[in-house]
């Protein structure tokens, strides 16, 4: 089952302590490689902590891990992800005359798969 | 004024620098008392998770200086070569910038100049569009100090300072006791509009979960609510998934404020809109003051992004984007930005200073500029260091290097370094390159007057034959 939901890449502030301890990093590179997803959509999609999804855009497909976002904090079929090097491989170059390609609220498929491959 | 006092509670001598300023993010915190013990900071005072992990953490990366091609080179070979890259490309891309000195930014937009160059900042992938809404709408503005002693309506809209600024919260917006808000946090109504409730809106009096992509839609519905229109209930239900009356309470709060101030964040500026969403809350902000005092600000994120605005617009008269290859500049959004010019495959050679676009920038620019032979700079390996023609490991600005940078309200601030390094500051190199470049530019020209004297006399009208 493949389902289109709108994607938020943002920042964090274990993000944000990842850069200082350098972005090859253990917390950096965990934390940016992680989608967070709302308790209804891991229900209805049969996933748990840890599992491994394909999301895909328009201009570009990653596999993340997922873990279930804190109470409250997406509303079902909104996806967070912190911002980084994954994330933005989603984008397109398009930037509609701004300089500012369009980096969240766009439209991704998700895709459970049984190991990255 | 930072002062150097040894820690008479430690064994051995350790240094405390008292008011050293955090340059992690666009709050600029220039109340960090540092302890120093030899090359490390072990105590960052007052620091937030992010300015701790900004001081605690850093040390002088063991890489060379500068590497060529990967292999160790001196930083002259270095300056030589990125000079000479510089010079010959047909379309050089200089851009980051948002996080280094002001100082540095000067430097790198005279090679702009010198080179005939195309300069970008990071402003381009943050406010970029806030900067285009500026220019389109103006700016109702204030200092932080204002927000801090006046401020009784907070509303944070697509920003999340909890997580990305958490010093905002207490040192400016929400908490602090004000001049004419004795009680502090007592005294002010907060309000966070974004489409996930963050941690910021675990903190907010009202949150408001606007539908994802509908900000634009929202923003002029209070605006039209600010200007006494009427508005159908139904069609703001459906545009903006909130109630008219949720809409009507805040702007009724709004309207009672003595002094409200709106900080928004990348929620707009990157979400469909971009521009126009940026202008509808500028031009909300000029609304309400038709009926009380407004401000609106935006959220700046790197340290010294905000002085790369300023020093871009003190220098070319444009804050962002903006091509020289003309001999003046030329500003345009969309054609001379970064992004674009990377993934149109525009640029022939690159200088990239202080920031990563081979981690966050789109894949077609990524592949552009990994086609094509560049300089970077950054105290840390990078994507973008790991892939440059001429890599410079350089000090780090603020730990290691004096000089100024602007916070986010555009107030500039003086740095006090913690900490000696061995590395070069970017400004030391970037002053280096501009020497080699306008060198360089004096030898092609003699060369072409050479050339030119021994072509046939050309009479007035432009034909010799
Ligand atoms: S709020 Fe920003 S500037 Fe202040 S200490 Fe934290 S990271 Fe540094």
């Amino acid at each position: 089952m493949i389902e289109t939901y709108i994607l938020i890449p943002g920042r964090t502030s274990k993000q944000g302590v990842g850069i200082s301890e350098g972005k090859f990093g253990e917390t950096y590179q965990s934390e940016i490689t992680c989608l967070q997803v709302a308790s209804e959509d891991m229900i209805s999609r049969g996933l748990t902590d840890g599992d491994w999804v394909r999301l895909e855009s328009e201009f570009g497909q990653i596999e993340v891990a997922v873990k279930t976002a804190r109470q409250d904090e997406l509303p079902s079929g909104l996806l967070f992800i912190p911002y980084g090097d994954l994330s933005s491989r989603l984008m397109g170059g398009e930037t509609h005359g701004t300089g500012m390609p369009t980096s969240k609220g766009f439209d991704v498929t998700m895709q459970p798969i049984a190991t990255p491959s | 004024m930072a002062t150097v006092t040894p820690d008479a509670s430690s064994e051995h001598e350790l240094k405390v620098i008292t008011d050293a300023t955090c340059t992690f993010c666009g709050c600029v915190c220039d109340d960090i008392d540092l302890t120093v013990d030899g090359d490390h900071i072990i105590k960052a005072k007052r620091a937030c998770v992010l300015g701790k992990a900004w001081f605690l953490n850093h040390t002088a990366d063991d890489r060379p200086s500068c590497l060529i091609q990967g292999q160790a080179a001196s930083v002259e070979a270095g300056i030589e070569r990125a000079a000479e890259l510089l010079v010959s490309a047909r379309y050089p891309l200089i851009y980051g910038l948002s996080d280094t000195t002001s100082e540095s930014q000067r430097t790198a937009v005279g090679i702009a100049d010198w080179v005939g160059a195309n300069i970008d900042t990071t402003s381009s992938v943050c406010h970029g569009p806030t900067g285009m809404a500026l220019q389109g709408v103006g700016e109702v503005t204030a200092s932080l100090g204002e927000v801090r002693n006046r401020g009784d309506m907070i509303i944070f809209w697509g920003a999340n300072p909890a997580e990305s600024h958490p010093r905002h919260f207490t040192r400016y917006s929400l908490t602090p006791k004000g001049m004419f808000l004795p009680n502090g946090r007592k005294d002010r109504t907060c309000v966070v509009v974004d489409v996930r409730k963050t941690k910021s809106a675990n903190a907010a009096d009202i949150f408001i979960p606007v539908k994802p992509r509908s900000d634009f839609e929202a923003l002029w519905a209070l605006r039209a609510l600010a200007n006494d229109v009427e508005l159908d209930a139904n069609q703001v239900l459906h545009d903006t998934g909130i109630e008219l009356s949720v809409w009507q309470d805040l702007m009724t709060r709004m309207k009672a404020a003595k002094f409200g101030a709106i900080f928004f964040g990348m929620g707009l500026t990157m979400t469909r809109g971009k521009h126009a969403n940026a202008e509808a809350l500028l031009a909300l902000a000029r609304d309400m003051n038709k009926h009380t005092r407004f401000i609106c600000k935006p959220n700046r994120g790197h340290g010294n992004v905000t002085g790369a605005d300023n020093v871009m617009a003190w220098r070319t008269g444009y804050p962002f984007g903006v091509n020289l290859m003309r001999g003046y500049p030329r500003f345009n959004p969309g054609e001379y930005t970064a992004s674009d010019i990377l993934a149109r495959q525009e640029a022939d050679a690159a200088m990239i200073i202080a920031a990563d676009p081979m981690a966050n920038f789109s894949q077609p620019a990524r592949d552009h500029l990994k086609s094509i032979p560049y300089i970077a700079f950054d105290p840390k390996e990078t994507p973008t260091t790991r892939a440059a023609e001429v890599a410079f490991t350089v000090a780090t600005y603020g730990i290691n290097v004096p000089g100024t940078v602007y916070r986010m309200d555009d107030v500039p601030i003086s740095l006090r370094p913690a900490l000696e390094c061995h590395h070069p500051s970017d400004l030391e190199i970037l002053k280096g390159i501009e020497k080699q470049v306008q060198k360089l530019n004096m030898k092609n020209a003699i060369a072409q007057s050479k050339n030119e004297s021994l072509r046939p006399a050309r009479d007035e009208f432009g034909s010799s034959e």
